[in-house]
């Protein structure tokens, strides 16, 4: 078996590198970074593993942990396939001595999946911007929680922005605005508020489901170019993103009328395209690029010391900052959650606390050295969406950069409210929960 | 020396026809069935029962299912995914429509259902044959996994077409939904899995599975000699989807919890069945196990051993895993293209001649 032996040594030779954890005597923080960097979905998926990982082990040098309590990041390979993501849940959730504190699947059918078990085993899972939107409603879901803002909020804000590119809220009528999805739980999250919003600005709806992995989608571009709709708005992940920028170059799709999701917007996504993907939009809550105070302190206490999990000039793409801003969260939830209960030794259900009582301001995020990088946060019992806030980023193929290009819109409140509300009452029925009171 | 059937003699027809005729292979199976029922659940945690054994014992009723089909009759099937789906989602919304009914007979009865939908896509068997076949059978799962993504009856019109699994007990024992009791889980499918197993293996020996080894080994022969092929195809069909909507129901109901149609069972779902009743051995049970045993624990195995065991980075333990799983494919089917249980047979022929060879 020579295979085998070729195997044993490149293990060995790896083993000796990333021994991370050092003397574990002390009482150790276990975060589950559920990754993948394997499958159609690793483009997107490893840059935010490597800003997630990054951020942590920061943190763990710079600081020595949170409060001096040690982060044990471990990573599990999902390759985005729900049943793995399952089987990586099991398998770590009662690692270390916290037990797993936090779950970021960083996938919409996965945590479908860990809904419903995380809330017995009472562990948080942190959907950032992903995942069920009717997990919004803290009083039927205090286990998960997706702020900043979820795909409810950002397609009205999408609409928003349609309109102020129109010029106002009545010219939406009589335009036909198209959704390119992925055909699964994810891509079908914004249907039914697009579709409310056609209801109540007479804008004609088109949904145009793309099949996993979305490497084929000459169709699907056909139709577009049959039905001519004003504007195009995409919910896509992994090779779809690139393939779908690729093909609205080859109709000529004007890309400024294009609209991807947060997730359909990094450099992965547009830059196979070249120069034609110029002027692609897409949803964003936070700052691309790596001049912010803490990516100096990755760069330093992290790439410097050879521990880095991806390129260094690959620091700041807006996968990576995504992560990075997720890992941010999450440490300061734990933190939070340390605060309240008075103690470094805290597990999952405190760490909920924590994220519950979530409160980084301005001020708090110049203190982490991220000015300006993201919206305020604030989450409350019954409100785990948090501000709801997007911002639209725009791609210079010229410059090979996004930038912001708007200010931060408040969703529309009036369409999304009532569907949240429905949404989870209809979970909380099939599943006989209880909806709990939030305190004074 | 310790396995040979030397000195049991067989005194009536029933002793000669009985199911497992050699009293090793008896006491084997007795073994197994202690060991699965009373040893197992006391020795694994509960990563291992629902991330490792549940996944494990329902491939296996999938394989065998398939294995019936293909390995039995012949019949080369791709639709194994979408006729999963069936059972899926019959068994979705019997649990929502009749819950009164209880676990155990809405599994049996989207089996019935499953059974239904599979003889309807099995009629074109009687007229095209092999590869063609094969690729009718794919229509149905394209079909079948586009039907329950497009019409939202079938998922109860939930914004996501996800469907999920409500709660409902066996015996006072929670074993749907997220507070299942594992071991309730495990006890409902392993009882499943072993008496559709038994039943496979006694259906496999009687007239009906000789009906289908006739059909498979030289369909025009097995015409002359009587068998009629509209039944014993359409049967093989009934009798597979029969097997393979109650896996698609445990799939879903007690294993994942919940599901959509284009993830869980996609066509790789077809596929990573039917590698199993290869790898394992067609026209064998035990095959439909070794199969499913070798495409569900192997990689978790590996996983085990690279990431906990060495230490190994996550993703490059994932990568080695698929470059170790294919070479150990390609490997055993070069050593033994039959499949793994033909290796147990050698082995078995080996044994009753122990310790003399010639």
């Amino acid at each position: 078996m020579n295979s085998a032996k070729l195997c044993r040594s490149i293990l060995a030779a790896l083993l000796a590198l990333p021994l991370l954890s050092g003397v574990a005597s002390a009482y150790e923080l276990t975060i589950p970074s559920l990754d993948y960097r394997t499958g159609p979905y690793a483009p997107n998926g490893i840059p935010f593993a490597n800003g997630y990982g990054d951020y942590m082990n920061m943190l763990n040098e710079r600081d020595g942990g949170i409060n001096g309590s040690k982060i044990n990041l471990v990573a599990c390979e999902t390759a985005y396939n729900t049943k793995r993501g399952v089987e990586c849940y099991e398998n770590t959730k009662g690692e270390g001595e916290s037990g797993a504190l936090v779950y970021q699947p960083l996938s919409t059918g996965i945590t479908y999946q860990l809904i419903p078990k995380s809330s017995v085993d009472k562990i948080p899972v942190f959907s950032m911007g992903y995942g069920r939107t009717s997990a919004a409603n803290g009083k039927i879901f205090p286990w998960v929680f997706n702020f900043p803002a979820t795909y409810w909020s950002q397609a009205t804000v999408f609409i928003q922005y349609i309109a102020e590119k129109e010029g106002g809220m009545d010219k939406l009528k009589g335009k036909k605005i198209a959704l390119v999805y992925h055909n699964s739980a994810y891509g079908k999250e914004p249907i039914r508020t697009l579709e409310k919003a056609a209801e109540k600005y007479g804008f004609e709806f088109l949904a145009l489901p793309v099949d996993h992995p979305g490497q084929e989608q000459k169709s699907t571009w056909l139709q577009v170019r049959k039905e001519r709709p004003d504007w195009v708005m995409m919910w896509g992940w992994g090779v779809m993103n690139q393939v779908a920028i690729k093909e609205a170059a080859s109709i000529r799709f004007p890309m400024d009328h294009f609209i991807g999701v947060w997730w359909s917007g990094s450099e992965n996504d547009v830059l196979p395209a070249g120069k034609a993907a110029h002027g692609y939009l897409s949803g964003a809550f936070h700052q691309p690029g790596s001049n912010f105070p803490a990516h100096a302190d990755i760069r330093k206490h992290v790439y410097g010391k050879g521990m880095g999990l991806g390129d260094e000039d690959r620091i700041g793409e807006v996968l990576y900052n995504r992560g990075l801003v997720a890992a941010m969260w999450t440490t300061e939830a734990i933190r939070k959650a340390m605060e309240i209960h008075g103690t470094n030794e805290v597990k999952a259900v405190h760490v909920r606390d924590g994220f519950e009582a979530l409160d980084v301001d301005e001020a708090r995020l110049t203190e982490l050295g991220l000015p300006g990088f993201t919206i305020p946060v604030k989450i409350t019992c019954e409100n785990h969406e948090g501000p709801g806030k997007v911002a639209l980023q725009q791609w210079d193929a010229h410059a090979k950069k996004w930038s912001l290009v708007s200010d931060f819109y408040e969703p529309l409140r009036d369409i999304t409210g009532p569907l949240i509300a429905e949404d989870s009452a209809q979970y909380a029925k099939e599943n006989g929960v209880v909806p709990r009171i939030c305190g004074s | 020396m310790i396995y040979r059937e030397t000195g049991q003699f067989k005194s009536s027809y029933q002793a000669d026809q009985a199911l497992f005729p050699i009293k090793q292979d008896r006491y084997v199976i007795l073994g197994i069935l202690i060991v699965t029922f009373a040893i197992v659940p006391m020795l694994l945690n509960q990563y291992w029962l629902n991330a490792i054994m549940l996944p494990f014992l329902i491939y296996s009723l999938a394989a065998l299912g398939l294995n019936i089909l293909t390995g039995y009759c012949g019949q080369v099937s791709l639709g194994t995914g979408g006729f999963m789906a069936v059972g899926a989602f019959s068994v979705y919304k019997l649990m929502i429509a009749f819950p009164e009914l209880g676990f155990i007979p809405l599994v049996l009865i989207s089996g019935f259902i499953t059974a239904a939908v599979g003889t309807l896509f099995g009629l074109p068997s009687l007229r095209i044959k092999g590869f063609y076949l094969a690729v009718a059978t794919l229509a149905a799962q394209f079909f079948l996994v586009w039907l329950f993504n497009k019409v939202g009856w079938f998922y109860n019109y939930n914004a996501s077409g996800m469907i999920n699994s409500p709660p409902m007990t066996v015996f006072g024992v929670i074993i749907t939904g997220p507070e299942g009791d594992m071991h309730g889980k495990y006890y409902l499918v392993a009882a499943f899995v072993a008496v559709f197993a038994l039943a496979a293996k006694n259906i496999a020996r009687g007239r009906i599975g000789r009906n289908w080894m006739a059909i498979r080994d030289m369909d025009i022969a097995a015409e002359l000699i009587g068998v009629r092929p509209l039944i014993a195809k359409l049967s093989a069909f009934a009798v597979s989807s029969f097997y393979i909507g109650m896996a698609g129901a445990l799939y879903f109901a007690v294993w994942l919890g919940s599901a959509e149609p284009t993830e869980a069972f996609d066509i790789n779902q077809s596929f990573l069945v039917l590698f199993m009743i290869i790898i394992g051995g067609l026209g064998s049970v035990l095959g439909s196990f070794l199969g499913a045993g070798f495409l569900v624990l192997m990689p978790i195995l590996l996983k085990n051993i690279m990431v906990d065991g060495l230490g190994t980075d996550a993703a490059l333990a994932a990568h080695i895993e698929i470059i170790t799983v294919g070479v150990l494919i390609i490997g055993f089917l070069i050593v033994e293209p039959h499949g793994l249980a033909r290796l147990w047979r050698i082995a078995k022929e080996k044994m009753r001649l122990w310790p003399f060879p010639h």
